[in-house]
């Protein structure tokens, strides 16, 4: 949240092509067969940043307790994110079957520039120059 | 190590550049919980034995940021900020909700002390690696808006440097042009328009000539005694919060504004009245022209009660504010005599990127309006008209105060000194038309009609004064959300009885309950706030035979509205306040006896209550 307001939900958007598995150099990173969902295998991950830099959306983040990546694993298919926010009543995050061929990659962008869009729509012009 | 603190508080002396790390006793901590108890006992502690000679705006004034043991888990997060207050000369615990306050305690403090008085401009940087004292040259007399934009790119730009990754933007305490220019009302900001106002603590911490606080942590918060019923807990608070949904949807801008509007409590052009009848100035005109986002909170705030406004069009496009919330609403809207939504919802954009606080210089604005409605100012002292409901003149009278320009530099002062000085300037008595009760400026909820919440004695009897989150009633239940929710630092809107009691005792593990906060730390807290208070000085002095009392205004019946002719009855105030004494252990002038001292642990007061005896 750069500015009053602009809060940004920044999670992981599932692209297809999965650029961070391929950029990852040691081989920590794997997709799950039945979720789809990337793994990580925190014993193989030497926190080199790699996936960091090929996400689109720079979704990828390093633990601050062991400093290894983090990636949203879909809970198995079941994210404790969704059931907590429908729990509470907001349902601001709900988990939907989509198609195969939607672009999910579209989805996929890092949070300043998301953040830019929000202020846009809130504030009008004022939103280019607020963050 | 007690559950639910950190156990370290940073102490920062900005005139030698020296910074402590400072561990307090559990003793302490348990007496005195944190944020406004804790703050309390350690001004206490460094200056107690010369409190009267303590200039507030002096180097050796304290500027206390103090999270609490509930912060960060009750939902809510909240910082206190206190110090010797340049209004009252006692202790506020003024709080502001803020992610500041998580940030801290992630970062391994529970607060932070500064002392002393920097050369140039400083900001302070608190990291999980410590604290570093920065230049802030650069952010000198800039609104809030542009330092909130500065700092956020600034700092975020450094923490990229050492960590990757998109980072989430860190906690900041900033002050505006009206608390660089030790405005005495000026109030500590965060974010755009969160600000911890009442007490003139912005005025403090221009005075250290430190321009901001920024925190960011990334460790975990600390541990929690029981932390499985905790989680229980959590989701319980969770529960019972997530169905106050008629705050949630209408805020205190559209709820609390009928409320009060109903009842007849709300100031009118100074409190001369208490009711209008401009309906157009209700919820609905503010919710669906200005409101951009209808939901709006800290982290971790199910209660969610903030509203954001934006005037999109016309001259004062681009203004950004909070709802205005009710109090906002109140003292920027019919008390100067405004009854236009967009000129509310702008003025409250411009004393917001001023770093004013706004009810209190809304009253402060309207006290002068009225000076000038009779005759007292001219157009001559003021250099312009200050007609009510001139948004114009308010906007251009703002700007003035802020920068202590011409008549602005006498009203910075505060209401009361502002009378004070005025009066003696004029040869009248100008007190009778400031609205302030200890030198701090009345909240704009009127106890007038009776209907509304703060009792006959709700202002006249607190040590805390005009503040409407701190009034007292019987001192019992006025212990609870408010010198409850102020130690703990939570949020009197997500108070939640007896969950936070339940919560309290999961998370410290201490065995606190309501009845034992209630007759016990609240009124320790309390009678340590009353005893600061008294001792005063150096500038003013109350006397407890006279300054216990509801600002004149409040005596006169109201002129209009259904509950025309009512007032402050003089008899009804006395009587409760001497039950109101009594039930605190206080004799009948409101110091405390030597009993109560002894019952509280606070013996260590014994030498200086000669000294208030006045």
């Amino acid at each position: 949240m750069p500015f009053p307001g602009v809060e940004v939900i920044h999670l992981c958007a599932q692209c297809d092509d999965y650029p961070c598995v391929e950029a990852c150099p040691v081989e920590a990173l794997r997709v799950d067969e039945k979720t789809k969902a990337v793994l990580v295998d925190r014993e193989k991950c030497t926190g080199c940043e790699a996936c960091i830099e090929a996400c689109p959306g720079q979704v990828p983040y390093l633990h601050p307790g062991d400093g290894k990546a983090v990636i949203c694993d879909l809970c198995g298919g079941d994210p404790e994110c969704v059931k907590v926010c429908v729990e509470a009543g907001y349902r601001a995050i709900y988990a939907v079957e989509e198609e195969v061929n939607v672009n999910r990659k579209l989805f996929a962008r890092p949070p300043l520039e998301v953040a830019q869009d929000i202020a846009v729509n809130l504030y009008g012009e004022k939103g280019l120059e607020v963050i | 190590m007690p559950r639910g603190y950190t156990g370290k508080i940073l102490d920062v002396d900005l005139t030698e550049g020296r910074i402590r790390e400072l561990e307090l006793p559990w003793k302490t901590l348990e007496d005195f919980f944190g944020g406004r108890g804790l703050a309390a006992k350690i001004l206490w502690d460094r200056l107690g034995d010369h409190w009267s000679e303590v200039n507030p705006l002096g180097p050796e004034n304290l500027l206390i940021a103090l999270t609490g043991p509930l912060t960060a888990f009750y939902p809510g997060s909240r910082v206190c900020v206190s110090g010797k207050s340049p209004l009252s000369n006692g202790v506020v615990g003024s709080t502001a909700s803020t992610e500041f306050a998580m940030e801290l305690k992630a970062a391994g403090y529970d607060g932070v002390i500064v002392s002393g008085r920097a050369e140039k401009p400083v900001y302070l940087l608190i990291t999980d690696e410590g604290c570093d004292i920065r230049d802030a040259g650069h952010l000198w007399g800039k609104t809030g808006e542009e330092t909130i934009r500065l700092l956020n790119r600034e700092v975020r730009e450094e923490l990229q440097r050492s960590r990757r990754g998109p980072q989430r933007e860190p906690g900041i305490l900033y002050i505006g042009p009206a608390g660089e220019n030790r405005v005495r009302n000026a109030a500590v900001m965060t974010k755009l328009f969160h600000a911890a106002g009442y007490g003139g603590y912005g005025a403090v911490m221009g005075s250290k000539n430190l321009k901001a606080i920024v925190a960011k942590g990334y460790g975990p918060l600390p541990e929690v005694a029981a932390p499985e019923t905790f989680k229980i807990l959590w989701r319980e608070v969770h529960r019972e919060l997530i169905k106050r949904d008629r705050m949630r949807r209408w805020g205190t801008g559209y709820g609390g504004y009928y409320v009060a509007a109903d009842t007849s409590s709300e100031p009118v052009r100074n409190w001369q009245e208490e009711w209008h009848d401009e309906r157009r100035f209700g919820g609905p005109n503010f919710q669906f022209r200005f409101w951009v986002k209808p939901y709006y909170a800290d982290f971790n705030c199910t209660t969610s009660c903030m509203k954001i406004s934006c005037i999109k069009t016309g001259k004062w496009k681009g203004d950004i504010t909070d709802m205005p919330d009710y109090e906002l609403e109140a003292y920027l809207g019919p008390n100067l005599g405004i009854f236009d939504p967009e000129d509310v919802v702008h003025l409250s954009a411009v004393i917001d990127n001023l770093g004013h606080s706004g009810i209190n210089i809304g009253n402060t604005m309207a006290f002068a309006a009225e000076l000038y409605q009779r005759g007292i100012l001219t157009e001559e002292d003021l250099g312009f008209k200050l007609e009510w409901g001139d948004i114009e003149a308010f906007d251009r009278l703002a700007h003035m105060i802020a920068r202590r320009e011409g008549i602005g530099d006498i009203l910075a002062e505060g209401t009361y000194r502002a009378a004070l000085k005025i009066g003696e300037m004029k040869g009248v008595d100008a007190l009778r038309y400031a609205v302030q009760v200890k030198g701090i400026e009345v909240g704009a909820h009127g106890i007038r009609s009776g209907r509304d919440y703060p009792t006959p004695i709700g202002y006249a009897a607190s040590p805390q004064g005009g503040d409407h989150t701190s009034t007292t009633r019987d001192a019992y239940e006025d212990m609870t959300w408010s010198v409850f929710g102020d130690s703990a630092v939570v949020c009197s809107f997500c108070y939640h009885d007896p969950l936070i009691w339940e919560m309290a005792r999961a998370v410290t593990g201490w065995d606190i309950s309501k009845h034992r906060w209630c007759t016990e730390h609240g009124r320790r807290i309390l009678t340590l706030q009353q005893v600061l208070l008294l001792l005063g000085g150096p500038d003013v002095y109350w006397d407890p035979d006279r300054d216990f009392d509801n600002p004149p205004r409040f005596y006169e019946p109201l002129p209009s509205g259904p509950y025309k002719g009512m007032k402050a009855d003089r008899e009804t105030v006395e009587k409760m306040k001497r039950d109101y004494f009594k039930a605190m252990g206080w004799d009948e002038r409101g110091i405390p006896t030597k009993e109560t001292r002894d019952r509280l642990g606070l013996s260590y007061l014994d030498p200086h209550i000669r000294e208030m005896r006045r």
